[in-house]
C-alpha cells in the first residue's frame, strides 16, 4: 500500500505519453468481465446506454397500450376493450410514458454525456449512478407487476381524490401506482443530486459557468427542479396511502379533508414536471442544432437564461390546471397570466434556433430533419397551450380531446422529436458507427407525417366536444372519421420508430465506422474516441471557450487544450473544481465496481413490496437489510480518501 | 503560458477533505430536498388551516410543558455537535468523541420526551385531519431525527476506529450539517403547530 497524501501537484502529461498512460488507466477504470462487471458497473457510458435502452422499452410498452386503445376507438362503438381495461390502459399509457419515458431518456443521454462534455472521467458519485438506474428498472418491473394480477392503476395518471380513495376504488391498483411512484421518485431526485454536484464541481478547467455546454445548462436547471418538485407528488401519494389503508382524513372533506388539496400536491410537482421532461430535450437541440449549421449557437446567453427562466415560472402556473375546479377570481388571472407569460422565454429559445439555422449552413442530415420537424411542432405545441393558458378558453376545452392533443404535441413534439435527432447525432459517439441515413430519412417522414395526421385532428375532436378518457362513442356525435384518421396516424408512427429501431440494430454491426468526429462537432465529447475509453480522456482537458474544438476556424486563438493536461493516474481518479470559475480545487479518488447499488436497489424493491402486502415483519426485515447495506456501501475507506493515518 | 501550466504549480488536495469533499454538496442537495419535503408538508397543514373545514380545530391550546423544553434539548444537541465537529477539525479525538456522543444521548432524550408527547394528545391520526396532520408531520421529523442519529452513531463508531483527523473530517461535517438541518425543521415545525395557535389568540 502507498503511503496516504494529503495533497499533490498533479503531473501534466500529453498524448507522447499516450500508451504506457492508457494501459494505466485502462487497468484503473475498466470494469472487469462478466457477470460480476455487469451488475457492478458503475460507468456512466454503460449506464447512459442502459437508461436509454430501459426508456426506449417503456416507451414501446407505452406505445402499444396507445395502439390497443386507438384500434379501440376507430370506430363508434367498438367492443375490443371493455371500460375497465380501457380505463388501466389509459392509466398505464399515461403513467409508462409522462414518468417512465420522458425523464428517464433525457437522463440517460445526460448520464452518458455530461461527464464527456464537461471534460471528467464519470459522474461525481457513480455508485449512486448505478443506483439510481436500478432504482428506475426495477420501480418501472413493480409498476408492471399490477398487470400480471390484472388490477393496474385505473384513475387517470393525475390521479384525482375521490376517485382514488379506497371507498371509491378499493383494489390494489391504486396503491401499485403510489408505491410505484414514491420509488421512482427516489431514482430521480437522487439522480437530480448527482446531475447537481457533476455539473457544478466536475467541469475541466476553464469551464467557467458562462462557457458551459448548453446541454449542460438544461440538465442542470431540471435537476434543481426535480429536487425542489419531487418530494410534493412522493407526499401527495403518501398521505393518500395513509388515508387508504390507515384512516387518516387528508382528502376526505365529511371529516375536514380537502379533496384539492390532492390537485394542490400533484401539480405543483405536475407543472414543474412538464418543463423537467422537455427542458434537456430542447437543451439537446440547442446543442446539436448549431453543429449541423456549421457555427455556434446564436444568442447563447439569452438561451441558457430563457432555459433558467422557463423553469421558474414553469413553477408558478400549476394552478393553470385547476382552473375548473372553482378558485377565486384573482387567483385565476394571476396564474392565466403567468402561464401566458411563459410564451416569452420559449419563444426566446425558438428564435435563437430559427437565426443559428438562417445564419448557419444547414447539412441536411437525419439529426436536422428531426430538429427541424421538432421546431414545427413546438410552435403548435406552443400555440395550443398559450390557448389553454387563457382562463375562458379553458373552461370551454378543459378534459377534452384539444387537451390531449395538446399535451401530445409537447410531450412527443418537444421529447420524441428532440431525442431521435439527438440518438441520430450521438448515436456514433456510443457505438463508434453512424446511423443509416437513408433509412433514418425514412423514420423521419413516416414519425413527422403519422405524429401530424394522428395528433391534428384531435384538436378538432375536442373543438366538437368529444371528452377524453372514455372508452366509446356513438356514431351520430359526428366524431367517427376524425377518430380514424388519428388511429391510422398512430400506426403511421409506430412503423417510424420501428424503422429507426432496425436502423439502430442494423448500424451497430455493419454500420460505417464512425472516428473521433464525424460531424466535425465543437465540444469535448468529440475529442475522444468513439465509443469513449472507459476513462473517457487521456488527460484532463483544459478549456479556454464554449467551442473548444472549433477555436481555429472561429477567428480565436487556439487556447484550449484537450489533448494535454493532468494526467492523475495515482488510482482512479478526477478533477473537481470550483463552482462558477472551474478553477482546480481538488483530485478526487472514484470510487471502484460495488454491488451495493443493485443489492441496496433490490432491498427497497422488498421494501415496497411489503408495503403492498402490509407484511409487517418483511417491511422490518428490508430495512435492516437497507441499513447493512447503506453501512457498508459508506464505510469510510482509505483508497478513496477517507480516513486519517499513513499507515495501511 | 498555458492554462494547464498556470493552474499545475499548485498542489492540490487529494481525496475526501473538508467542504471540498463531493459527499458534503451531495449532502447541501439532499438538504434542499428533504427542506422541500417538509415545506409541502407544512403547506399541506396551512392550506386546510386556512379553508373551511367540517371539523373544527381542537379548541384548547397546545401545552408547552413538555415541548417547548424539548426544543431547547434539540438546540442544545446542535451546539454539541458543532462541538464535536470543532474537536475532529482541530483533531482532538476526545472533544470529538464527547460532542457526538452528547448530540446522541440529547437526541434520544428528545425522542423519548416526544413519544409522551404523542401520548398526552386528547386526539389521534385517525380522529380527524387536524390529528392526521400533527402526527404525519411530527412523525415525519421524528424519523429524520432517527436517522440523523443512525448517522451520528456510526460517526461515533468510525472516529472511535480513529478514521478521522485533522485532515480527513468530511464525514463529521456531512452528518453536523444534516443534524443542524433537523434541528431548524423542528422550529418549522415547533411554531406551526405550537406557537401559531398563540398568535391566532383561539381560545
Amino acid at each position: 500500500m502507498t503511503e496516504i497524501e494529503y495533497d499533490r501537484v498533479p503531473n501534466v502529461a500529453d498524448e507522447s505519453h499516450g500508451s504506457e498512460l492508457s494501459a494505466r488507466l485502462r487497468s484503473l477504470w475498466e470494469s472487469k468481465p462478466g457477470v460480476y462487471g455487469w451488475f457492478a458497473t458503475v460507468d456512466h457510458k454503460t449506464l447512459g446506454i442502459r437508461y436509454i435502452v430501459t426508456a426506449f422499452i417503456f416507451l414501446g410498452l407505452g406505445g402499444i397500450e396507445a395502439l390497443i386503445m386507438r384500434i379501440q376507438l376507430a370506430q363508434p362503438n367498438e367492443h375490443v376493450l371493455s371500460p375497465e381495461q380501457y380505463n388501466q390502459l389509459f392509466t398505464m399509457h399515461g403513467i409508462t410514458m409522462i414518468l417512465w419515458y420522458s425523464l428517464p431518456i433525457l437522463t440517460g443521454f445526460s448520464v452518458y454525456l455530461q461527464p464527456l462534455l464537461l471534460g471528467c472521467r464519470d459522474m461525481a458519485l457513480p455508485r449512486l449512478n448505478a443506483f439510481t438506474y436500478w432504482v428506475f428498472l426495477f420501480s418501472g418491473i413493480f409498476l408492471y407487476a399490477s398487470f400480471l394480477i390484472g388490477a393496474a392503476p385505473d384513475a387517470g395518471w393525475f390521479n384525482y381524490v375521490p376517485l382514488a380513495s379506497i371507498e371509491q376504488n378499493p383494489g390494489p391498483n391504486i396503491d401499485f401506482y403510489a408505491m410505484a411512484n414514491i420509488f421512482l421518485g427516489i431514482s430521480t431526485t437522487l439522480g437530480g443530486i448527482n446531475f447537481i454536484v457533476t455539473i457544478l464541481r466536475f467541469r475541466a478547467p476553464g469551464m467557467s459557468i458562462n462557457r458551459l455546454p448548453i446541454m449542460s445548462w438544461g440538465t442542470l436547471t431540471i435537476s434543481v427542479a426535480s429536487v425542489l418538485s419531487i418530494p410534493a407528488v412522493s407526499l401527495a401519494f403518501f398521505l393518500l396511502w395513509m388515508d387508504r389503508h390507515f384512516g387518516t382524513h387528508f382528502f376526505d372533506p365529511a371529516t375536514g379533508g380537502q379533496p384539492l388539496l390532492w390537485q394542490h400536491l400533484f401539480w405543483l410537482w405536475g407543472h414543474p414536471w412538464v418543463y423537467i421532461i422537455v427542458l434537456p430535450a430542447l437543451s439537446m437541440v440547442s446543442q446539436a442544432l448549431p453543429v449541423c449549421c456549421r457555427r455556434p449557437l446564436v444568442a447563447y446567453s439569452l438561451v441558457a437564461l430563457a432555459t433558467v427562466l422557463t423553469m421558474v415560472l414553469g413553477f408558478g402556473v400549476w394552478l393553470h390546471h385547476m382552473f375548473a375546479t372553482g378558485l377565486p377570481t384573482m387567483a385565476l388571472a394571476l396564474f392565466s397570466a403567468v402561464s401566458i407569460l411563459i410564451a416569452i422565454p420559449s419563444a426566446v429559445s425558438l428564435f435563437a434556433w430559427l437565426a443559428t439555422i438562417w445564419t448557419g449552413r444547414p447539412d441536411f442530415s437525419t439529426t436536422f430533419y428531426f430538429f427541424a420537424g421538432f421546431i414545427v411542432v413546438f410552435v403548435i405545441g406552443g400555440v395550443s397551450g398559450f390557448m389553454t393558458g387563457s382562463v375562458p378558453v379553458d373552461w370551454q376545452l378543459t378534459d377534452t380531446y384539444f387537451v390531449v392533443a395538446h399535451i401530445h404535441y409537447v410531450l412527443i413534439g418537444w421529447n420524441l422529436f428532440a431525442v431521435l435527432g439527438a440518438l441520430y447525432h450521438w448515436f456514433p459517439k456510443m457505438s463508434g458507427r453512424m446511423l443509416d441515413e437513408k433509412l433514418g430519412k425514412i423514420s423521419f417522414w413516416f414519425v413527422f407525417i403519422g405524429f401530424n395526421v394522428g395528433f391534428f385532428p384531435m384538436h378538432i375532436t375536442g373543438l366538437l366536444g368529444m371528452p377524453r378518457r372514455v372508452y366509446t362513442y356513438s356514431a351520430d356525435m359526428g366524431w367517427s372519421t376524425l377518430n380514424l384518421i388519428s388511429s391510422i396516424g398512430a400506426f403511421v408512427l409506430a412503423i417510424g420508430l420501428l424503422i429507426t429501431l432496425f436502423n439502430i440494430v442494423r448500424s451497430r454491426r455493419l454500420g460505417q465506422l464512425a472516428g473521433p468526429n464525424p460531424w466535425d462537432a465543437d465540444t469535448l465529447e468529440w475529442s475522444t474516441t468513439s465509443p469513449p475509453p472507459p476513462y473517457n480522456f487521456l488527460v484532463i482537458p483544459t478549456v479556454a471557450s464554449r467551442s473548444p474544438l472549433w477555436e481555429d476556424r472561429l477567428g480565436e486563438k487556439r487556447a484550449s487544450t484537450p489533448e494535454r493536461g493532468f494526467a492523475l493516474d495515482h488510482g482512479k481518479e478526477t478533477l473537481g473544481t470550483t463552482m462558477l470559475d472551474a478553477v482546480p480545487d481538488v483530485i478526487v479518488k472514484m470510487p471502484e465496481d460495488s454491488l451495493a447499488p443493485l443489492l441496496l436497489s433490490l432491498a427497497l424493491a422488498v421494501l415496497f413490496t411489503t408495503m403492498m402486502l402490509e407484511a409487517w415483519w418483511w417491511l422490518g426485515a428490508s430495512i435492516v437489510a437497507i441499513l447493512i447495506i447503506t453501512m457498508v456501501w459508506l464505510w469510510p475507506r482509505r483508497n478513496l480518501g477517507e480516513i486519517e493515518g499513513s499507515t495501511s | 503560458m498555458s492554462l494547464v501550466e498556470e493552474t499545475g504549480r499548485r498542489a492540490l488536495p487529494v481525496g475526501s477533505i473538508g467542504h471540498h469533499a463531493t459527499g458534503w454538496w451531495a449532502m447541501l442537495s439532499g438538504i434542499v430536498t428533504e427542506g422541500a419535503l417538509f415545506a409541502y408538508l407544512l403547506f399541506s397543514y396551512y392550506y386546510i388551516a386556512a379553508q373551511p373545514h367540517g371539523q373544527p380545530w381542537p379548541r384548547e391550546l397546545p401545552s408547552l410543558l413538555l415541548a417547548l423544553p424539548n426544543t431547547i434539548v434539540l438546540l442544545v444537541s446542535s451546539a454539541a455537535i458543532w462541538f464535536g465537529e470543532r474537536g475532529a477539525r482541530r483533531g482532538n479525538v476526545t472533544e470529538e468523541l464527547l460532542g457526538i456522543a452528547a448530540a446522541i444521548i440529547l437526541g434520544l432524550i428528545f425522542i423519548t420526551v416526544q413519544f409522551f408527547e404523542w401520548h398526552n394528545k386528547t386526539f389521534s391520526i385517525q380522529s380527524g385531519t387536524y390529528g392526521s396532520l400533527y402526527f404525519t408531520i411530527t412523525g415525519f421529523h421524528m424519523v429524520h431525527v432517527a436517522v440523523g442519529l443512525l448517522i451520528l452513531l456510526s460517526i461515533f463508531i468510525w472516529c472511535w476506529r480513529g478514521y478521522f483527523g485533522p485532515h480527513r473530517h468530511a464525514y463529521v461535517s456531512i452528518g453536523a450539517i444534516y443534524w443542524h438541518f433537523i434541528d431548524v425543521i423542528w422550529l418549522a415545525v415547533f411554531f406551526t403547530f405550537y406557537i401559531t395557535p398563540y398568535l391566532m389568540g383561539r381560545t
